[in-house]
């Protein structure tokens, strides 16, 4: 899966490193006691503390660090017992102390790594640099008014871990595959919610570029807030074009943050960022070293779920499937779990492709999560039966699904009332072959002079008379013996 | 140690504070002036010393995960200089 | 003047108790002080009004034999506690028109005690400063005078108003804060006790934050015995905090027990400077000896470090405000100096609200930060700081207590040392290494120099150990009699 630039001069490779920013799942902000919910009236869930009025003070929420060690386990990642709060220093307007805390020289968790699933089955590692927690700021929101922005301070100091990957992808594919990945765990673990669209998880893309086999990193130049997987994607793509454009022409990169824009397809530099930053990170002197044991992180652990990494193993192993078929089945943990439901003393190829094939064609149709899906595992899992003991075919077994999906019935219900049931019994059978035979002369003849492959045309004929519900393997050799001359 | 003007240029604008340029050359030779006489803790040896970034030696207290503020809008607000809809509201910003 | 604005606070209490008057006699007392002494400037906003209402309550509750252990006794807030519905400056332009919200957890735990607000006492802007001169709202003046001569000496500072009023009777006590010995250093020029508690005694929330690692709040009273007992009410674990000690607040009153007879007191070599003040240097002579002949066994020691102490927290105290104060920035508190665009606005705003002395120390906190110079100022000051404490760890395993002089001078006259900032900052010599090192600290007044200044002996102990401080400091308040008393020959 290379993706190279053919420039005029070079061919080109993308470097690429994510910092992914994912709130915390928590009832309260991470230094103060105000709600996180998202969507509430203008500055309604904010503490004195969020709104750095004078002489508040931070104290920690014992759940985001649960949280950071879960994701950090997750990752299987360092754990820090020692951490360090450090004050990240820059004047805006939705930053109301002046100052972000954040982690900076001694994060909470260390390195670890990530593993990609890539469309075509395979898998690559790509390195996790730290994730530390932070407050995030409040919100600007610039087109309320003509000539002032305005300042809802309700996300200021929710808190977010900040994911910091190493610079290893080398194309958009990659970096999609990350943030699945990253989303997939985070979401087992229960740890940040993945939401992109309502901001709980946001991107901000290192990109450089270099001709192939050099080995020395290019500046790179920073997109911001990204808030879709696919923009994500389609924005590294922009950038890296832009920066091969750039080099080919003879010019250079300089070091900037940019922002992308979905609409016009580019990304362009940020004028709010146009100073030279010095955040003067320092140890917040409000805040005391965080310190845990062994003992704390072991309690953790023993409460992880099965990640999506050893669920894929372990539905390869156990349930014969493809890598790719594991794959897509373990992204979430909902689906997962469906799955294995229906494969349960099931043939589970046939589940994974009921499951995949099927259910995931009818729930993308309708824009609906499994969680909400009209079929239930357990009907689904009876359809498979039907099928299974002969009471369906197949062909009959795809409409009766249908039938599933738009009235959520029981499909032995959906059987029952539209008399789909197979027929098994050898008489009635005979008498539709018969009658077909009856009605085109012509075509037996041409069948018993040589033309088997009229055969297909048989069966179509009897299924029809029978309304598709014969059994086909009956039919067919039901049909063989009565055509044999 | 001593400041020249640009740097105290700099650290004005880190620090948002307008010194209008004829201040310049006093500022810097009056931060000069106690920058040198703070140049005296480069006589000290501290080669294996541990920093000491808080007043104690404590460690950190926890908060549980619960909601026990906010749902004071008219608080938060009520000292701005200006405020629009429960919002604060401040000079344009173009991103 | 009223006879009952002369009483200790415990004196006071006891007064009320027995109901040999009333709080409303008592609060009115001090209101009256305080409108005949304004031209003291002691405090920024006074709340009469407020004050008489809390005393009839208190009156109450005494009433009913609810009396809280500190109803009806009327105190001085120094005006960096934030006050719910009081406005509160920090002496600085820019928290204009600030009503905070909220209150302060000391405050709050002084307001539960049953304790009458008169108002909030004036102090250098953001508690940055040793003579009370850099306040927005002009300086507070010392109510002492040298003998002989009218000009108007300096409170000391930052809790100058808070100290002028305690001495000038404008209060019973006052709060103070003290970064770098901005309780103790007043307390000695003003001739009163001030205490600095170990570091996480006392909450620090809702006090305006200069330097967050070493902040800490503190009574400032008449006696010894007033210190205890203020400081039993406003210490206490908040877990709102997260600096604030999770331990029991001992009953300080008690640790009062007159008795030091084989106490260690440790007397540092280094804090006998060349140009120490020849009264200072003859005080603080007695001092060891009235110790001494309580029974004490005096122990020199060593705290080589200690002539780093001011360089150190002139970066730590520094940097730490560079990025406290940079909340106040025009949008959601305070002042707002319009301008073209947000970075005008903060800009104009910033220049405007803030003094030259909370500048200057932006400044060099904001340098000792930034990129390049990190390592050099902010980190070096940090390991310093770790050998400075290391010092008087050293020092307290071979003492109980150690005695140095509050201050290098007595009070001097307003503007003597406001074109030299460094000289301005060699007032807290004394004062800073024990700020740096978190350990509790106490000024008692102790005598007069030749002109007729008070002059104080600092006390110090290891952290947590404010009994034996308070234990130490009566001994030594006892023998010294200070019975000074300023205003003299006034109405």
């Amino acid at each position: 899966m290379t993706f190279l630039i053919k420039g005029e001069t070079e061919t080109w490779e993308v470097v690429i490193g994510l910092e992914v920013h994912a709130q915390v799942i928590s009832n309260a902000k991470l230094f103060s006691g105000a709600p996180t919910d998202f969507g509430a009236d203008p500055n309604s869930q904010v503490s004195f503390v969020d709104a750095g009025m004078p002489g508040m003070l931070p104290v920690i929420n014992e759940v985001a660090v649960e949280q950071a060690v879960r994701t950090g386990l997750g990752l299987k990642a360092q754990i820090n017992k020692r951490s360090v709060f450090a004050r990240k220093n820059y004047f805006y307007a939705d930053l109301p102390q002046g100052y972000q805390i954040s982690q900076f020289e001694l994060p909470i968790v260390g390195e670890g790594t990530i593993v990609l699933d890539m469309p075509d089955g395979t898998s690559r590692e790509v390195g996790i640099e730290r994730l530390h927690l932070e407050q995030d700021a409040g919100k600007s929101i610039h087109d309320l008014h003509p000539s002032k922005t305005f300042i809802d301070l309700n996300r200021s100091g929710v808190a977010l871990m900040e994911v910091v990957s190493k610079p290893d992808m080398r194309s958009p594919d990659e970096a999609g595959a990350y943030l699945r990945k990253l989303r997939s765990i985070m979401r087992y673990l229960g740890t940040c919610d993945g939401n992109m669209d309502e901001g709980s998880m946001r991107c901000d893309a290192n990109v450089s570029v270099r001709p192939v086999g050099a080995t020395e990193l290019r500046t790179r130049c920073e997109v911001k807030n990204v808030n879709s997987v696919r923009f994500v994607m389609q924005a590294i793509e922009h950038e890296a074009r832009r920066h091969v454009d750039i080099y080919e022409s003879g010019g250079e990169i300089h070091q900037e943050t940019r922002q992308y824009d979905p609409n016009k397809g580019e990304t362009r530099q940020m004028r709010s960022k146009e100073f030279a930053h010095d955040y003067r990170y320092f140890p917040d002197p409000d805040l005391l070293p965080l310190v845990f044991d062994d003992e704390y992180i072991a309690k953790i652990k023993a409460t992880l779920p099965e990640l999506p990494d050893e669920k894929k193993e372990r539905f390869m192993a156990d349930y014969g499937l493809t890598a790719y078929d594991a794959g897509v089945l373990v992204v979430e943990k909902e689906t997962s779990a469906y799955y294995e439901d229906v494969a349960k003393g099931r043939d589970p190829k046939a589940a994974a492709n009921w499951v995949i094939t099927n259910l995931f064609g009818a729930l993308n149709k309708q824009g609906i999560s499994i969680t909400n899906s009209p079929v239930s595992a357990n009907n689904l899992g009876k359809l498979i039966d039907l099928i299974t003991d002969d009471t369906i075919s197949g062909r009959i077994a795809k409409d009766v699904f249908e039938v599933m999906v738009d009235e959520g019935k029981d499909p032995e219900t959906i059987v029952e009332e539209k008399g789909l049931k197979q027929i098994t019994d050898t008489g009635p059978i005979e008498a539709a072959i018969e009658q077909v035979m009856a009605d085109n002369p012509g075509k037996v003849e041409e069948y018993r002079g040589g033309k088997d492959k009229l055969i297909g045309w048989f069966v179509g004929q009897v299924m029809k008379q029978t309304g598709g519900k014969a059994n086909p393997g009956m039919l067919n050799e039901l049909l063989r013996k009565k055509l044999a001359p | 140690m001593s400041l020249d003007d640009a740097t105290v240029r700099k650290i004005a604008t880190l620090a948002r504070i307008d010194v209008a340029d004829a201040d310049l050359a006093p500022l810097a030779k009056e931060l000069s002036g106690i920058m040198s006489w703070i140049e005296q803790l480069q006589e000290v040896d501290t080669d294996s010393v541990e920093p000491m970034s808080g007043g104690t030696d404590m460690t950190l207290g926890w908060r549980k995960d619960a909601v026990s503020d906010g749902g004071h809008a008219d608080k938060v607000l009520a000292n701005a200089p200006e405020s629009h809809e429960g919002f604060f509201g401040v000079p344009k910003v173009i991103e | 003047m009223n006879e009952l604005v002369q009483l200790s606070l415990s004196d006071a209490r006891d007064g009320l108790a027995k109901g040999d008057f009333s709080a409303v006699e008592l609060t009115q007392a001090h209101v009256h002080a305080m409108e005949a002494h304004r031209d003291l400037n002691a405090y920024i906003t006074e709340v009469p009004d407020l004050a008489l209402e809390r005393a009839k309550e208190a009156d109450h509750n005494l009433g009913r034999g609810e009396a809280g252990a500190l109803e009806g006794l009327p105190l001085g807030i120094k005006d960096l506690f934030c006050t719910e519905g009081i406005l509160t400056t920090a002496a600085s332009h820019i928290l204009d028109g600030f009503t905070p919200p909220y209150e302060s957890f000391v405050t709050a735990n002084l307001k539960a005690a049953g304790a009458v607000t008169l108002g909030k006492t004036n102090l250098d802007e953001f508690a940055m400063g040793s003579s009370n001169e850099s306040s927005y709202y002009g300086p507070a003046h010392n109510p002492w005078k040298r003998a002989g001569d009218p000009s108007h000496l300096v409170p000391g500072g930052s809790s100058g108003g808070s100290a002028a009023a305690v001495a000038a009777r404008m209060c019973l006590a006052a709060t103070g804060t003290d970064t770098g010995g901005s309780i103790r250093q007043p307390a000695s020029f003003c001739g009163i006790v001030g205490m600095k508690p170990t570091y996480g005694r006392c909450s620090r929330w809702g006090i305006v934050a200069f330097s967050s690692s070493l902040d800490q709040a503190g009574p400032m009273t008449r006696t010894v015995r007033d210190s205890a007992m203020l400081l039993s009410v406003m210490a206490g674990h908040d877990p709102k905090d997260s600096t604030s000690a999770d331990m029991p607040v001992p009953d300080f009153e008690a640790a009062l027990t007159g008795d030091i007879k084989g106490l260690r007191i440790g007397i540092p070599a280094e804090y006998r400077l060349a140009e120490l003040n020849a009264d200072v240097a003859a005080l603080w002579g007695k001092g060891i000896n009235w110790l001494k002949d309580a029974g004490a066994e005096i122990i020199d020691i060593a705290l080589p470090h200690t002539k780093y102490a001011l360089p150190t927290y002139y970066i730590v105290a520094p940097a730490e405000a560079s990025s406290n104060l940079a909340r106040y920035d025009g949008v959601r508190f305070g002042l707002r100096v319009d301008g073209d665009s947000l970075d005008d606005m903060y800009t104009k705003t910033r220049a405007a609200g803030f003094g030259a002395e909370v500048k200057r120390r932006i400044f060099i906190g904001t340098y000792a930060l930034s990129a390049g110079y990190y390592d050099a100022y902010y980190l070096k000051a940090q390991k310093v700081r770790q050998l400075i404490y290391q010092d008087f760890a050293s020092a307290f395993e071979n003492v109980d207590a150690i005695l140095t002089p509050t201050t290098p001078t007595p009070a001097f006259p307003l503007g003597e040392n406001s074109s030299d900032p460094v000289a301005m900052y060699l007032n807290d010599v004394f004062t800073v290494p024990a700020s740096l090192a978190g350990i509790p600290g106490i000024s008692v007044p102790a005598g007069l120099s030749g002109d007729g200044l008070p002059l104080g002996l600092q006390l110090l102990t290891k952290r947590w150990d404010e009994e034996t401080l308070f234990r130490v400091a009566g001994v030594l308040e006892e023998a010294a009699g200070f019975t000074g008393h300023p205003l003299e020959g006034e109405g």
